[in-house]
């Protein structure tokens, strides 16, 4: 069977005042039904970028190119817009950041979640207010009926990422993508819409495509990792794998960064990765990370190609799995 | 809702009551009445036979109760000039600017939220650029100078509207448009700016992600939201046009309120100048409600607490 999503050799570009940027540069990766796939990395590696570029979003400069961007039978790289929006809200939905913002404050609750069905589906609006009710009480949202009938101000921020989620499931999409969907939310509250996604995940069998920069979020939800670095998946697996024996130096880097209770010192220092993300203006060669490496030598320069081990399993570094194994028990010693 | 209207309306009672008082009182500070409707050759005596006549020799309080008390009863008192009492008077002619505020009205509103979406949605292309030319010299050009030189073309020249006079829909076209003409830059470039803002807001970029095509996310997502703040600004317009009736009128010579203000004020026919300059801000302030209530209706922020 062949993957839900599937992307090869994905490149964003902007067109910006001193050059070129790259915020996305030939990244791969697949996602199956029923599979949650992480993205990880820090802010301005490209992770929102790539989701956008998957959905068609892009800003209008931004270009895209990929060898191979498809969905289901749907080749995206030369879709035309209007097979694009068909897809959008229906196969493949997206949850956004921003909450807050994301509701059109104009607008009812119940109008804004019957659109995408009443668009893709031309069910009449009782049915879809039918729909709307059942996936609120899904969420985790009480007294449904009622809300339909409220506007986005009349609602936490908890709730109204409760509700765009509602709206992202309304036409019973294949994919889900959602870009840091808990960055905006109270840390009370971020515990509890992840966990609603991944069991929403589990129980529609999607594929689930979440972006984020909390490690903390991919232990609990992820079947595979990507790590993201200046716009290049640096290391790649299953979640199991990448925690236990991380290949890369920088994703051990940002698992340093975590506080562990009982292991980090009380009023020392938190881990960080010292130095900062290149610009991702102009050509680059060689690996991204070398200028914040402590393992960098000159070979690092030039050396940028992906070790595939097997099973999905690949990083991106001039070391050799025993090499970057070995360098990372000097980590912990020292 | 009914709420939010009723606490607007109060709000417009007490703003239309200081109104008053600022209209009865404007007309007072502006000279001593007597002497200038006894006129330059008159006597010590005349004047002050004529300020007991008109009841001016009474402390100004009691003046103003006194109009006030007729003027909630519909009496508006009399003209100085014409025969007919005030309120004969002004409501025969305002009709005519009414129609023609109105006219200008929707000419701008037709006018400048279209090219301000469109402006919006092409920012800095041909289009954007000429709309923005035509906002600025429209902002630039005075009323009567346009009004003027319209006529010359169309009236004298090409003969195809009636110089002046108000007796057919004919000889309204360029008065509105002259008016038109003038509002429709503020409504266009707010119009513009308030898409150009909606259009880059996060609800856009959902409403595109539920595969929504491009004109349903403009007509219900984006101008529902853009045009909240032109609401507002065309009842100010709307405001405007009545003032500046005043102008165009004259120059048109059109039997609005706005030229018989001109008239009274020359004359100074008190008694009508304050009756106009009530009912002009009672409409201000009649409008300012409206456009409070439709905005309410646009966005329910407003309305749903």
């Amino acid at each position: 069977m062949s993957a839900l999503l599937d992307v090869q050799d994905l490149t964003v570009d902007i067109p910006v005042s001193d050059g070129e940027l790259h915020p996305v540069r030939g990244i791969s990766f697949s996602i199956e039904r029923g599979e949650t796939l992480c993205l990880v990395g820090e802010s301005g590696c490209g992770k929102s970028l790539t989701s956008l570029a998957i959905m068609g979003l892009l800003p209008k400069r931004a270009q895209r190119t990929a060898r191979v961007l498809r969905i289901g039978d749907l080749d995206i790289s030369s879709a035309s817009s209007r097979e694009m929006a068909h897809i959008r809200g229906n196969s493949m939905a997206m949850i956004f950041q921003e909450p807050m913002t994301s509701l059109n404050p104009a607008y009812t609750i119940g109008n804004q979640l019957e659109e995408a069905l009443i668009r893709h589906r031309r069910v009449s609006r009782a049915k879809a207010q039918e729909r709307a009710v059942y996936l609120l009480e899904k969420v985790g949202i009480t007294g449904a009926a009622g809300r339909l009938r409220q506007y986005p101000h009349q609602l936490s921020g908890g709730l109204r990422q409760r509700v765009m989620i509602a709206m992202a499931l309304m036409c019973g999409p294949e994919l889900i993508i959602a870009d840091e969907p808990t960055t905006a939310l109270d840390v009370t509250i971020q515990a509890q819409i992840l966990l609603l996604l991944a069991d929403l995940q589990r129980e529609f069998h999607m594929g689930m495509l979440l972006i984020t920069h909390d490690l903390g979020v991919v232990a609990r939800v992820a079947d595979r990792v990507a790590v993201m670095y200046a716009g290049q998946i640096v290391e790649q697996g299953t979640a199991a794998e990448v925690f236990e024996r991380p290949l890369h130096p920088y994703t051990r880097g940002l698992m340093a960064c975590i506080p562990i209770p009982g292991k980090t010192v009380r009023g020392g220092r938190l881990g960080s990765i010292p130095g900062l993300v290149p610009s991702l203006i102009g050509d680059m060669h060689g690996c991204a990370f070398r200028d914040r490496c402590a393992h960098a030598t000159s070979a690092c320069a030039s050396y940028e190609a992906m070790r595939d081990q097997g099973d999905g399993r690949a990083y991106r570094c001039v070391m050799t799995p025993e090499e970057t194994m070995a360098a990372s028990m000097r980590e912990q010693a020292a | 809702m009914l709420n939010f209207a009723l606490r607007r309306f109060l709000l417009a009672a007490l703003v239309a009551l200081t109104v008053s008082i600022v209209a009865f009182f404007l007309v007072r500070v502006s000279g001593d009445l007597a002497t200038s409707l006894a006129g330059q050759e008159a006597s010590a005596e005349d004047i002050e036979e004529i300020r007991k006549a008109y009841g001016l020799d009474r402390p100004i309080i009691v003046q103003y109760a006194d109009w006030l008390g007729a003027a909630v009863q519909g009496d508006f008192g009399e003209s100085l000039f014409f025969p007919d009492t005030v309120w004969e008077l002004v409501s025969s002619r305002l009709p005519t600017t009414l129609r023609l505020a109105m006219s200008g009205l929707i000419i701008s509103l037709l006018v400048g939220i279209p090219f301000g979406v469109i402006a919006a949605l092409r920012p800095n292309s041909w289009i954007d650029r000429l709309a923005m030319t035509i906002a600025v010299a429209g902002q630039a050009i005075p009323t009567f100078w346009m009004g003027l030189m319209l006529m010359v073309l169309f009236s004298l020249m090409l003969g195809w509207t009636p110089i002046s006079g108000d007796e057919s829909w004919r000889h309204f076209i360029l008065p509105a448009v002259t008016l038109g003409y003038y509002s429709t830059p503020p409504i266009m470039r707010l119009t513009r700016s308030g898409m150009l803002e909606v259009l880059s807001a996060d609800y856009i970029r959902t409403a595109y992600a539920k595969g929504l095509r491009p004109m349903p996310v403009l007509f219900k997502h984006a101008l529902r939201n853009a045009v909240i703040p032109v609401v507002a600004l065309a009842s100010v317009q709307f405001g405007h046009m009545l003032s500046g009736a005043i102008v165009i009128e004259s120059v048109f010579a059109m039997q609005g309120i706005g030229y018989l203000a001109w008239e009274s004020i020359l004359r100074n026919d008190i008694a009508v100048i304050q009756t106009i300059l009530l009912i002009v801000c009672m409409f201000y302030v009649f409008l300012t409600v409206l456009s409070d209530l439709v905005n309410a209706w646009l966005d329910p922020r407003i309305r749903v607490s």
